[in-house]
């Protein structure tokens, strides 16, 4: 008896050594591969990380929809990504074919804003259908059943994009101009610069909402539990559609920065972004909100560094070593970077 | 048994008329009537999985009756959404506590005023809440979910109380309490009572229930099986040893 005990233990010992030793390796490659590059080139190596936070910008916009709708029923809205698609169709549309604006004149940019806006209701207001007709009803089934009709809603967001824009990718001119600035060596495009000046504030919006507002506080009762925030008087379907609009809102603001900031949009363009984003979320720890904007930032930054750096892995690996990480990381914190193990009493 | 002494003589605050409550195909309570007048104490008993918490959750509109109905001050309120009912006036400390467990003592007390927005009153009641149960005040910014499972009653039951009820619906508040708490718990809501407050309480502990309760109803699967003033029942050893286990 003792002696399996002992025997257990020691071996628990000699795995937290191997995973501290990995750990520490890994750590060290890391590192060592960032020092490199760094002292080489140190303006391309700024250059590359501001391109990288960049797309991690636009990552966690979409990946707070996945992970405030996960917080608040469970269900991972696989639709969120097509969601976003249909927002970045339609700022391109919108912006691009109906109103002409496709150069940057102070005129132009007013257009830029309230296009925004109305991306941001558009994609909000199909969300929250979205919800009140698919997963509504489907609240108190078992979890398979709302998550195979997020699966089925994405298919449909897909096809409604498909015949929108038809099957190839579209070009567009913009307003944001393509061209950049030069700092001390480093390029910073402009489309860059608009795309932290409107995320930086929607993201501080967000975090407003959510932890000093009434509906923030709402929408914290249901996530935790739903018929006690019943008997506070918490309306819970009214919260839900609240928390749907939000999520939307964000995809929609992705879709249009998106759609501005490279020019090209296509029908299947939610399901790579959107697979990115869920991965950010789940990397940040799903259900928390600084998780999504910090594993947005992260795999943005990733990609940006291994895409762009002179020594390294190059595009080709990219999706490889996102994935390779969130795996180590789900190995070692099953949770997520902020996501806690539940230490609940029953 | 049904006799009408040990009521109060003020008006019926809460009717329920002839209910049946369902999940699914199982009913779980059938045909109940019972009423609560103002400022009384009534205690509904039973054993477990007579249909005592699913008559309250009934009551608070988190489940609707299949038949019946339900009015709270001469109001018709069966099929009134759960979070209107609130509104209206009662409050509920549920089964089981069900705190926010990610919320600290004062995000959940606060929880507990969701609908109210006269914030000195409100404050003054977290006040009354925090004398009441002086270990909540200890503990104010704890997160709920790491307190012991006797704190974390005391905050269901203040939580309810934030939302200034006419009506407290208490579903087993001395449930997993020490002695000491139970105590403390059957002295607080008769406290709660004498500043006006009127109480349907569920409890495990139906003996001392019915020491503090006026009127009573027994439950028997889903079935009202009797009921009558409350010290009568309690001194009425035939029914203690049948349905009190005592
Ligand atoms: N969600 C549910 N789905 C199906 N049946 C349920 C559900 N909740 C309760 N029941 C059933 O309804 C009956 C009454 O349950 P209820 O919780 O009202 O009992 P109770 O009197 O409160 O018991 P206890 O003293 O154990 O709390 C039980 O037979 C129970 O199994
Ligand atoms: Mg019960």
């Amino acid at each position: 008896m003792t002696s399996t005990a002992i025997g257990v233990r020691k071996r628990i010992q000699i795995n937290t050594i191997l995973v501290r030793l990995s750990i520490f390796l890994i750590g060290l490659g890391v590192f060592s591969w960032l020092g490199v590059n760094l002292v080489r080139g140190p303006a391309d190596f700024v250059t590359v990380a501001i391109q990288g936070l960049n797309n991690g910008a636009l990552y966690a916009l979409i990946a707070l929809g996945y992970t405030l709708v996960y917080g608040i029923i469970e269900l991972i809205n696989f639709a969120h990504g097509d969601l976003f698609m249909l927002g970045a169709v339609f700022s391109a549309s919108l912006l691009s074919e109906r109103l002409h604006a496709v150069t940057s004149t102070p005129a132009n940019w007013g257009l830029l804003i309230m296009t925004l806006i109305l991306a941001m209701a558009f994609c909000a207001a199909l969300n929250v259908s979205i919800e009140r007709v698919a997963y509504r009803r489907l609240r108190e089934a078992p979890k398979l059943a709302p998550l195979i009709t997020a699966v089925g809603m994405s298919f449909i967001l897909q096809f409604v994009g498909l015949h929108w824009v038809g099957s190839a990718p579209k070009n567009f001119n913009t307003v944001i101009p393509t061209t950049s600035m030069n700092v001390a060596g480093v390029t910073i495009r402009y489309s860059t610069l608009m795309i932290f000046a409107l995320t930086i504030p929607l993201l501080l919006l967000m975090v407003f909402v959510v932890n000093k507002t009434r509906q923030g506080k709402a929408m914290r009762a249901v996530a935790q539990d739903k018929d006690a925030a019943r008997l506070m008087g918490v309306n819970v379907n009214k919260t839900i559609s609240f928390t749907f609009a939000l999520g939307g809102a964000m995809a929609g603001a992705a879709g249009l920065m998106y759609e501005q900031t490279v020019g090209t949009v296509s029908y299947n363009l939610g399901f790579q972004l959107g697979l990115i984003a869920f991965t950010s979320a789940v990397m940040g720890g799903i259900g928390n909100l600084y998780g999504a904007v910090l594993g947005g930032l992260l795999i943005g930054l990733i990609q940006g560094l291994n895409d762009g750096l002179p020594i390294g892995l190059g595009q080709r690996w990219s999706q490889s070593v996102v994935f390779g990480i969130l795996i180590l990381l789900m190995v070692y914190r099953p949770a997520g970077l902020l996501g806690k193990a539940t230490t609940e009493k029953v | 048994m049904t006799t009408d002494t040990g009521r109060l003589s003020t008006p019926v605050m809460l009717d329920v008329n002839n209910i049946s409550v369902a999940y699914g195909a199982i009913t779980a309570v059938k045909g109940l009537t019972l009423n609560v007048r103002e400022g009384e104490i009534v205690t509904l008993i039973g054993s477990n999985g007579a249909g005592k918490s699913t008559t309250l959750r009934t009551i608070s509109g988190l489940l609707k009756p299949k038949s019946g109905e339900i009015s709270f001050k001469g109001e018709i309120i069966s099929g009134t959404p759960g979070h209107e009912i609130v509104a209206k006036g009662i409050c509920q400390s549920p089964e089981g506590r069900r705190i926010f467990s990610r919320m600290t003592v004062e995000e959940n007390l606060e929880m507990g005023a969701f609908l109210r927005n006269d914030h000195a009153e409100i404050k003054a009641d977290m006040d009354r809440v925090l004398e009441l149960f002086p270990r909540l005040q200890e503990r104010i910014h704890q997160k709920a979910g790491t307190m012991s499972g006797g704190e974390q009653q005391m905050l269901a039951v203040g939580r309810a109380l934030m939302g200034q009820p006419k009506l407290l619906i208490l579903d087993e508040p001395s449930m997993g309490l020490a002695p000491v708490l139970v105590d403390l718990i059957f002295e607080t809501i008769e406290k709660i009572r004498s500043q006006g407050t009127t109480i349907l309480l569920v409890e495990q502990n139906a003996l001392a229930a019915l020491r503090i309760a006026d009127y009573a109803y027994v439950l028997e699967s889903g079935n009202l099986k009797l009921e009558g003033p409350a010290k009568e029942l309690a001194n009425d050893q035939a029914i203690v040893n049948a349905y009190l286990g005592g």
